[in-house]
C-alpha cells in the first residue's frame, strides 16, 4: 500500500516528481482517486498555512502547487470517469483595460491547488468573455482582478454585464487587486473580496458552499 | 558593451544634484548641473477613460497642472519637471495622449513666461506591446500605436521622452514567481537588452531633430515588481535586491542607443546608470509613498538629480488636491538637498540618507554609492549584456554576504537560505549565452516570441 504520507510530504516540499511517482503507485495499487484527493487538499492547505505565517514565500507555494498538479493530472481522468465534480469551477481574469496578471496568476494557482477547476481567461478580459466562459463551462464562481484605479470600474461593468446576460444568479463573484477593498467590493455588487492569494482560496470555498 | 569604464569611478563624486553630463531641456532647465529638482508625477482618480467622459479627463489634467504650477511658483522652486505617464487607453489612442501633452506644455510655457519658472515636461507612453500572448514586440498594431504615440507627443511639446518597457517581462514574471534564477538571467541578460536595443534605437531616432530628449527607461516591470512582491512577503528581499542589481544592465542599453537622461523616476537602478554613463537620473523614495511603500525611502535620494513622487491621484486631501500637496513635499525635500550642497554639506547629508536605510534591508544595501560603484564595475568588466547581468547579480550577492559577515546587515533564516540558493544558481549559469538560450527556448516555448528578440 503506497504511503500517502509521502505524497503529502512531496506536495509540501514542492517535489513534483515524487508526487507523481507516489500517485502513480497509488493508482496502480487501486487506491480510490478520492482518497488521493483527500490527501492532496489538506497538504495544500498546510502549504497555504505556511505561506500565511510567512514560513513559505510564493516560489515554495507554487512549487507545491506544481506537485499537486502533477498528481491531479494522473487522478483527474479517474475522477471524471467516476463522475466526481471539482470543489468548484472558477472563471478568473484581469478585467478589461488592465494588463497586470501576476496576482491573478497566483490566485489561479492557489485555487487549482485548492481543488478548483480553473478557467483562466488571462488579462484585459472583456465582460463578454466572462459571460461566455460562465455559460459554456458551467462555472459557479467568477474571480475578477484589477491593479489600476482606472480599471477598477471594469469590475462593476463586468458584474453588470453578468446581470444583463441573466447569469449573475448562477455564480458568485469575488474580486481582488491592490486598489480594491471590501467597501468597494460591496459597492459594486461583488459577493466577496480577498486581500491575499491565500485568503482567496478560503473565500472561494465559502462562496461555493453558500 | 559600450561602457567599459565608469564615468564616475569615485564614491565621493557620486552625489545628488551633479552629473558629468547635465541635460538641458524644456524651458530653461538643466538637470544635473548642481541642483536637485522635483519631478511631480500625477494621474487620474478612478475614472473610465473613453470618448464619452473625455472632457472630464481633460478637466482633471487642467486642474492638476494649474495646482502644481501654483505651488511650485509659491514655493519659488528653482526648477521643476512634470511627468505625464500615459494610461494604456491614451497610448492606444495616440491623439488622446498628445492632447494632454499639449495641455501640460501650455501650462509650463505660460509658467515660464509669466513667472520665469524653469521647467520641463516628461512624457511616458505605456508599453502596450505585451497585449498579445506571446508579446509581439517589433511589429503589429500595438507597436504602430506606440510609435505614433511617441511621434504625436513629441510634436505636442514633450521635452523628455521615456517608457517603462517590458521586453522580457513575460519570462521574468514566471522567473520571479518560481524563484528561478536561470529564467531571470535569461529575461534580464538576453531578452530585455535585445528589446531595449531595438526599442531605444527607434525612440532616439524619433527624438532626433526635435526638441525632445530621449530620457531613459526603467526596470520597473522587473525589479519594482520584485520589490513590491517582497514587500508583500511573497518573495525574499534578497531576491529583490539581486534582481535590482541585475536589472541595471537592460536599463543601461537605452544609453548605449543614445538616451541622455534623466532616466525614469522608478528606475532604482539609476545610480548604476549614472556611475557608468555620467548622465543624470531621476529617483523616488519616501515621497513616493503615495504610490507604493519601499525599504529605500531615504537612500534612494543619495544620488538623484530629479526627485519624484512616482504617481499620485487627483484626489482632495485636507490641505489641497494631492498633486499640489506632493509638489510641496518634493519641493521641500529638494530645498534641503540644495541647501546642503550650497553650503558644502552634500556628502554629509548623503551620509545620513545612506546610514538611515543601508543596514535595515538588503534592497537598501545594494543602493549605497559604494555598492553602486562595485556593481557598475562588475558590469563594465563584462563582454556582453548576458555576462554583465550575471556579474551584477554575483556582485550583489557578494556585497550582501560581506555585510552579513560584518554584522552590518541582519538576515533571518529564510532570507539566508535564499541568498545561498541565489548564489549557487548564479554560479551554475552557463558561460555560453547560446546554451542558456537553447535551454530557455524549450522551457518557455510559446511564452515568448523569439522573432521579437531577433533570436
Amino acid at each position: 500500500m503506497p504511503d500517502l504520507e509521502k505524497l503529502r510530504e512531496a506536495v509540501i516540499q514542492g517535489n513534483w516528481k515524487a508526487a507523481a511517482a507516489v500517485t502513480q503507485a497509488a493508482i496502480d495499487e487501486g487506491v480510490a482517486p478520492l482518497t488521493v484527493v483527500n490527501c492532496l487538499i489538506p497538504a495544500m492547505d498546510e502549504v497555504g498555512r505556511l505561506f500565511e505565517c510567512e514560513e513559505y514565500f510564493v516560489p515554495e507555494m507554487l512549487l507545491s502547487a506544481r506537485a499537486m498538479k502533477a498528481s491531479m493530472e494522473l487522478i483527474r481522468p479517474l475522477l471524471a470517469a467516476a463522475g466526481t465534480e471539482p470543489v468548484g469551477r472558477v472563471v478568473i481574469g484581469t478585467v478589461k483595460g488592465d494588463l497586470h496578471d501576476i496576482g491573478k496568476n497566483l490566485v489561479a494557482s492557489m485555487l487549482e491547488g485548492g481543488g478548483f477547476e480553473v478557467i483562466d481567461l488571462g488579462a484585459d478580459v472583456a465582460p463578454e468573455r466572462f459571460i461566455e466562459a460562465v455559460t459554456t463551462r458551467k462555472a459557479n464562481l467568477v474571480a475578477l482582478s484589477a491593479l489600476l484605479t482606472v480599471t477598477m470600474p471594469s469590475m462593476k461593468t463586468t458584474i453588470d454585464a453578468l446581470q444583463a446576460a441573466g447569469v449573475r444568479e448562477k455564480v458568485k463573484v469575488m474580486v481582488g487587486g491592490a486598489p480594491v477593498n471590501e467597501q468597494y467590493a460591496t459597492s459594486i455588487g461583488a459577493d466577496g473580496y480577498s486581500e491575499s492569494a491565500g485568503g482567496a482560496v478560503a473565500l472561494a470555498r465559502k462562496l461555493v458552499a453558500a | 558593451m559600450i561602457y567599459a569604464e565608469l564615468a564616475i569611478p569615485e564614491v565621493s563624486r557620486l552625489v545628488f544634484g551633479r552629473a558629468p553630463k547635465p541635460v538641458a531641456c524644456g524651458f530653461g532647465l538643466t538637470i544635473g548641473a548642481g541642483q536637485v529638482y522635483p519631478e511631480v508625477n500625477f494621474t487620474l482618480p478612478a475614472i473610465t477613460i473613453d470618448g464619452v467622459n473625455w472632457n472630464q479627463v481633460l478637466t482633471h489634467y487642467e486642474e492638476m497642472a494649474r495646482n502644481i504650477v501654483k505651488r511650485a511658483v509659491s514655493l519659488r522652486v528653482p526648477g521643476i519637471v512634470l511627468e505625464f505617464e500615459l494610461l494604456p487607453a491614451m497610448t492606444s489612442t495616440p491623439q488622446w495622449g498628445a492632447e494632454i501633452t499639449a495641455l501640460l506644455h501650455r501650462h509650463l510655457s505660460e509658467a515660464h513666461e509669466k513667472h520665469g519658472l524653469a521647467c520641463a515636461l516628461r512624457v511616458t507612453p505605456t508599453d502596450i506591446r505585451d497585449q498579445s500572448k506571446p508579446p509581439r514586440l517589433r511589429s503589429g498594431e500595438a507597436v504602430e500605436q506606440l510609435k505614433r504615440s511617441f511621434e504625436l507627443c513629441i510634436q505636442a511639446g514633450a521635452d523628455i521622452m521615456s517608457i517603462e518597457s517590458v521586453g522580457g517581462k513575460e519570462i521574468h514574471d514566471a522567473g520571479l514567481m518560481y524563484g528561478d534564477v536561470r529564467s531571470l538571467a535569461f529575461a534580464l541578460g538576453v531578452l530585455a537588452p535585445r528589446d531595449m536595443a531595438w526599442l531605444w534605437g527607434e525612440i532616439t531616432r524619433m527624438c532626433s531633430g526635435s526638441k525632445a530628449v530621449a530620457g531613459g527607461d526603467t526596470a520597473c516591470g522587473f525589479a519594482n515588481t520584485a520589490m513590491q512582491l517582497a514587500h508583500q512577503k511573497m518573495l525574499p528581499e534578497v531576491l529583490a535586491a539581486v534582481v535590482r542589481s541585475m536589472s541595471a544592465v537592460r536599463s543601461l542599453v537605452a544609453f548605449e542607443q543614445g538616451a541622455v537622461g534623466p532616466s525614469k523616476d522608478c528606475a532604482y537602478e539609476g545610480p548604476v546608470i549614472k556611475a557608468l554613463t555620467g548622465c543624470p537620473i531621476s529617483m523616488e523614495g519616501k515621497s513616493a509613498a503615495c504610490a507604493h511603500f519601499s525599504p529605500v525611502g531615504n537612500i534612494a535620494a543619495a544620488m538623484c538629480d530629479l526627485w519624484s513622487n512616482e504617481s499620485v491621484q487627483n484626489v482632495r486631501l485636507l490641505s489641497g488636491n494631492a498633486p499640489e500637496v506632493f509638489t510641496e513635499v518634493l519641493a521641500y525635500d529638494c530645498r534641503l538637498m540644495n541647501a546642503a550642497a550650497a553650503s558644502g554639506g552634500a556628502l554629509a547629508l548623503q551620509r545620513w540618507l545612506i546610514d538611515s536605510d543601508e543596514h535595515l534591508s538588503p534592497q537598501a544595501a545594494v543602493l549605497s554609492p559604494r555598492a553602486t560603484i562595485r556593481i557598475a564595475t562588475a558590469i563594465a568588466k563584462a563582454d556582453s549584456h548576458y555576462h554583465a547581468t550575471v556579474n551584477a547579480g554575483l556582485a550583489a550577492v557578494g556585497l550582501l554576504r560581506e555585510s552579513v559577515d560584518a554584522g552590518t546587515l541582519n538576515l533571518n533564516r529564510k532570507e539566508a537560505v535564499w541568498l545561498d540558493r541565489i548564489d549557487s544558481d548564479l554560479q551554475a549559469l552557463p558561460g555560453n549565452e547560446g546554451s542558456l538560450v537553447n535551454e530557455m527556448r524549450d522551457l518557455h516555448a510559446g511564452v515568448f516570441d523569439p522573432a521579437s528578440y531577433a533570436l
